[in-house]
């Protein structure tokens, strides 16, 4: 009986490297590089001014702080969490750093103590949902209200504006010469390391596992609660160095900045093709992602008829149809299968 | 589950991607940009001419604090007049939130769109500055307006009336009302926002003089310019403070806001309120006793000012400098003062007499 | 068979009663929060003060008996503040155009569009089979967006509007404000049909296992879909509540209002992961997190404090459900363990 069930081929046999190029196209990223193709095209005939070094300058400017913060978040959700606090831990990042400038210290010194409270915040999280086991969700909307109310606590309604100007040119200029942002660079940098780290280590494909299927994992010897803790850390810690980046790219240090941004780093995120169950997705895609995304609002933005509101009518459908796109696929193919062998559905 | 070099080789692949990507933006780079802006900052930085002809077909962006904000919308629509009767167009591009960094990527879109002139009531004076330095390099004349930034972000600043005469007027306007004694409270609107810092300092020192010895301030409240939370926070003043006997809201949104809560309060006449609003939305409560009198200027006639300075320095007519004349239309002659700053004129009070002589 | 029924009934029993010492902890803290800054500050209970709390709250309170539908079957809306900004735009246009309409209409319009939303928000999830999370984060930016396009930069000022209409958001019938009222009746309701009616209370069973919801036959998507829709048409009320109250009403309103809205109803003992909960008890969430901003605001702490608070408050209820979720956990597994012996 069982040799039976198994014998049949379900796909008509294919070339090897049919089999390869039917794997590339159908991926995720694949259509997000397409979609990107025709933002530029649709950009372009828009303004032309779009496809230049001035608005891929300006534009990834804009995003640095959203980029920095996607990586890690990226690992967190694969792990299937969520961490929905990373902007207010960025706005207490940035209140601290108001706090200890208007105090004398030194931005060489402030910076890794951002970090530092990043990694603290991200921790507290993490610790909340290994060791209580509470859901992330609901932590992280509490650690949303919590931390935020912290850097009220800490600044207040005040703003610091008087960092040094050599750190500010810093953040906000371009690296050497070209027309890559500072800030890019060092997106690129943290991009290249989590994209090893997750693709290319044993922690980064226990991340998947956790993912896939978190009893399981654990069966199989994983240290679950550790690889998540050090993973809301992670999280935590990026948002702590993405306030520092954004209070010195605006000059402004306080309470209030980033307000709403981890929706769009959960956009970032998810647009790129990284499961919100768990298990699966690739850092590639969320870089896609966020260029597109950085794509459609400078298009929208250099547009003088169309209302820059689209960008978030946008943003939206495009959210949701990366969900349900390939959803509506597969329960196309689905119903193809079904049609095309009628008895596999009964094992023979 | 996949091995780990394919997904490897994708990111790897992701990045020369990308590099490609950038090889071609390069291709449309803005050189053509740096060569012509080399000969207009050339006209900038040298002498005001003020005879000469003022340039036809100028395109300007003027940015607000916010969308949606009537008072805003009135005085962008100023800027819009004075572009239109000197032949030329302005576009009004604003953030959906007063945030302070929001209003840098449409600055950025301005300099790339090649506008003149750009004219902007700052959420942030810092935040800014950086972008709109940037945008002064490119040869785009920048006019501040209403709110101020860096003054080294921009050539001029247009004020509607001298930071010294709003304090001092909004103080002498409540303290009128309650016989110079009692405490009073300030309901403001962001706390970053550079007009409303330099009015509440104003009113602070105004208060120290001996006519209003016997007043104190108590609380300065944040409406953030919305009418939800400047509802709440009037309601917040008065639970806290029930002695109050006085609030100054030097924006419209606040003071609007602190009226309608005021009028179905058992508060209402007792608790005197005073601040800067539009007639339109106020007369409703000037008539009903809930307001006795506030005070603002034209909004329009910011907008226009700004506008009508924008051309005069596109055109090479003013540069920025102290002592400066140039004709701003139907506003008569204007007189650039100490750092850029180039006032509209003084406070006009509203009260049941004269309300219904406005419309706006 | 038998056995089995009753052993259901007795884990029931003990549900319940959970429910009501989570419950009964709200009332308690808030009967503490009061009295606390009663003591502090005794114009605190002063009828005005206490009418602006209720006041406060109410919509708040609605929106949280709408997102505890959907929370309580495993899913989650986080469109309800976008759904209140067009629901309010909506009402506030319509009469600022024809001040003459009749009250009746504009709500039934502004709860029509909100259940519109809520629909579409349900088709995504159920049909779509697209994750909740994803398609109310997705709706939340589309339907502001729609608000944005749609109010091109208006406002609608309390001036322009009925006071009739206006009056409905202050005035006050037998010293308990209106939309107190309005309020109290939606939970009532709503807590009546999720506990009596079997529609009802099939949701807390789809919420808890939705397999096994499924499996015993009952009709899962379409009882989300009608939490969905539900939970927009109470949006939509909210919103035309919103801009009786508030009367000026731009793009912006409700921005951000979702997360305080699921925190009321998290902090009221709805858990996140579904399947148990009751509106009583989001409306007191409701009622607590409002009367925090009051009572701060009175013993003139620094507002900062607010959201540290609120933040504090809903950690600690989500910890606090936990670990009653863990000992009736515990608690049925040894009764089932005793019955098996």
């Amino acid at each position: 009986m069982q040799t039976e069930a198994a014998a049949p081929e379900i796909a008509p046999l294919a070339t090897d490297r049919g089999r390869k190029w039917r794997a590339v196209l159908g991926r995720w990223e694949t259509l997000l590089a397409g979609l990107l193709v025709v933002t530029a095209i649709a950009g372009q005939s828009i303004s032309p001014e779009f496809l230049t070094t001035d608005s891929f300058t300006t534009g990834s400017l804009d995003l640095s702080e959203i980029a920095l913060m996607a990586l890690p978040l990226a690992m967190v959700i694969i792990a299937a969490e969520i961490d929905l606090s990373v902007a207010s831990v960025l706005a207490l990042s940035s209140a601290v750093m108001a706090y200890l400038w208007s105090h004398g210290q030194p931005i060489e010194m402030i910076i890794p103590i951002c970090v530092a409270v990043g990694a603290l915040c991200g921790a507290f999280n993490g610790v909340l949902v290994t060791r209580f086991g509470l859901p992330s969700l609901a932590v992280t909307i509490g650690t949303l209200a919590l931390f935020r109310g912290l850097a009220f606590v800490v600044i207040g309604d005040e703003s610091v504006t008087d960092f040094s100007t050599a750190w500010t040119d810093r953040a906000f200029g371009n690296f050497a010469g070209t027309f890559i942002p500072n800030t890019m660079v060092l997106f690129a940098v943290l991009a290249v390391a989590f994209a090893v780290l997750l693709h290319a280590t044993p922690f980064g494909r226990s991340i998947y596992a956790v993912g896939a299927n978190e009893e399981a994992a654990y069966f199989s010897g994983l240290r679950v609660k550790r690889i998540k803790l050090i993973l809301f850390t992670l999280s935590g810690a990026v948002a702590g160095l993405a306030g520092g980046v954004i209070s010195l790219r605006n000059s402004t240090g306080a309470a209030n900045v980033g307000q709403g941004f981890e929706l769009t780093v959960v956009t970032a995120v998810l647009l790129g093709g990284i499961s919100i169950f768990g298990g699966r997705g690739t850092i590639a895609g969320v870089i896609l992602a966020l260029l597109l995304l950085g794509g459609i609002q400078k298009a929208l933005l250099l547009s003088e008829s169309i209302s820059s509101y689209w960008v978030q009518i946008v943003t939206g459908a495009l959210l949701v149809g990366s969900v349900l796109g390939p959803n509506l696929a597969r329960r196309v193919a689905d119903t193809r299968r079904r049609r095309s062998h009628p008895l596999q559905e009964v094992g023979l | 589950m996949k091995s780990a070099r394919p997904h490897a080789m994708r990111v790897f692949l992701v990045a020369l991607a990308l590099l490609a990507a950038l090889a071609f933006a390069a291709c449309g780079d803005t050189q053509d940009d740096e060569s012509d802006n080399a000969s207009e900052s050339a006209s900038q930085e040298g002498r005001a001419d003020p005879n000469a002809p003022l340039k036809k077909g100028l395109k300007t962006v003027s940015i607000p604090k916010q969308l949606g904000n009537p008072y805003e919308e009135f005085e962008h629509s100023g800027v819009d007049e004075a572009l239109q009767e000197l032949d030329g167009s302005n576009r009004i591009s604003g953030p959906t939130d007063a945030g302070a960094s929001t209003q840098i990527p449409l600055i950025n879109a301005a300099v790339q769109q090649k506008a003149d002139a750009i004219i902007i009531a700052g959420n942030d004076p810092n935040a800014v500055a950086p972008a709109l330095k940037q945008a002064a390099q490119r040869g785009v004349k920048v006019v501040g307006m209403d709110s101020d930034v860096a003054p080294d972000a921009r050539s001029v600043f247009v004020n509607q009336v001298t930071t010294q005469l709003v304090g001092e007027n909004q103080v002498e306007s409540i303290g009128k009302q309650i016989d110079y004694k009692g405490d009073i409270a300030i309901l403001s609107a962001t706390a970053n926002a550079t007009n409303q810092n330099a009015w509440i300092d104003v009113m602070k020192e105004t208060l120290k003089k001996p006519k209003y010895k016997d007043m104190k301030l108590v609380k300065i409240a944040y409406g953030d310019d919305d009418d939800q939370k400047s509802f709440q926070e009037t309601q917040g003043l008065i639970q806290a403070y029930p002695n109050l006997a006085g609030i100054i809201s030097p924006t419209t949104v606040g003071v609007a806001a602190a009226a309608r809560y005021l009028s179905t309060s058992p508060q209402k006449g007792k608790l005197k309120l005073t601040g800067l609003g539009f007639p339109n939305q106020m007369r409703k409560f000037v008539k009903d006793g809930t307001v006795d009198e506030f005070q603002l200027w034209v909004p329009k006639d910011v907008g226009y000012l700004a506008g009508q300075a924008a051309v005069a320095l596109a055109s090479g007519v003013i540069t920025g400098a102290e002592g400066e004349k140039f004709k701003a239309g139907r506003l008569g002659e204007y007189t650039i003062g100490k750092n850029g700053e180039i006032v509209l004129g003084p406070l006009t009070t509203f009260k049941a007499d004269n309300i219904d002589e406005f419309d706006f | 068979m038998q056995a089995a029924s009753s052993e259901g009934a007795r884990a029931g029993a003990v549900a319940e009663r959970v429910l009501r010492i989570r419950e009964l902890g709200l009332v308690a803290a808030l009967a503490l929060l009061i009295v606390g800054t009663a003591i502090l500050e005794p114009r605190f209970i002063e009828a005005s003060s206490l009418r602006n709390l209720a006041l406060n709250a109410s919509i708040l309170a609605i929106l949280a008996v709408g997102q505890t539908l959907v929370i309580v079957t495993r899913n989650v809306d986080l469109s309800t503040g976008s759904v209140l900004g067009l629901s309010a735009f909506l009402a506030g246009d319509l009469l600022q155009g024809h001040p003459g309409m009749a009250l009746p209409l504009v709500f039934l319009l502004g709860i029509a569009l909100g259940a519109a939303c809520g629909l579409f928000n349900g088709i995504l999830v159920t049909w779509g089979q697209v994750p909740a999370l994803v398609v109310t984060l997705g709706t939340l930016y589309a339907f502001r967006g729609l608000a944005f396009l749609w109010t091109d930069g208006r406002q609608v000022n309390a001036e322009t509007l009925p006071d009739p209409f206006l009056n409905l958001g202050s005035d006050s019938i037998a010293g308990v404000p209106i939309l107190v009222l309005i309020a109290i009746v939606i939970v009532l309701i709503v807590g009546q049909w999720l506990r009596d009616y079997r529609p009802g209370r099939e949701l807390y069973a789809i919420g808890s296992n939705p397999e096994g919801a499924r499996l015993a036959g009952l009709r899962a998507d379409r009882r989300v879909l009608i939490a969905f829709v539900l939970a927009g048409a109470l949006s939509g009320l909210g919103g035309v509540l919103f801009t009786a109250r508030f009367g000026t009403v731009d793009a912006t309103a409700g921005v951000g209002y979702e997360l305080t809205v699921i925190a009321a109803a998290v902090v009221g003992g709805v858990a996140i992961f579904g399947g148990t909960g009751t509106v009583y008890g989001a409306a007191l969430g409701a009622l607590l997190l409002g009367t925090i901003t009051s009572s701060l605001i009175v013993l003139r702490v620094e507002a900062f404090w607010q959201q540290a608070a609120i933040g504090a408050l809903l950690l600690l209820a989500i910890a606090l459900d936990r670990l009653l979720a863990v000992r009736v956990d515990a608690r049925l597994r040894r009764r089932s363990a005793r019955r098996a012996n």
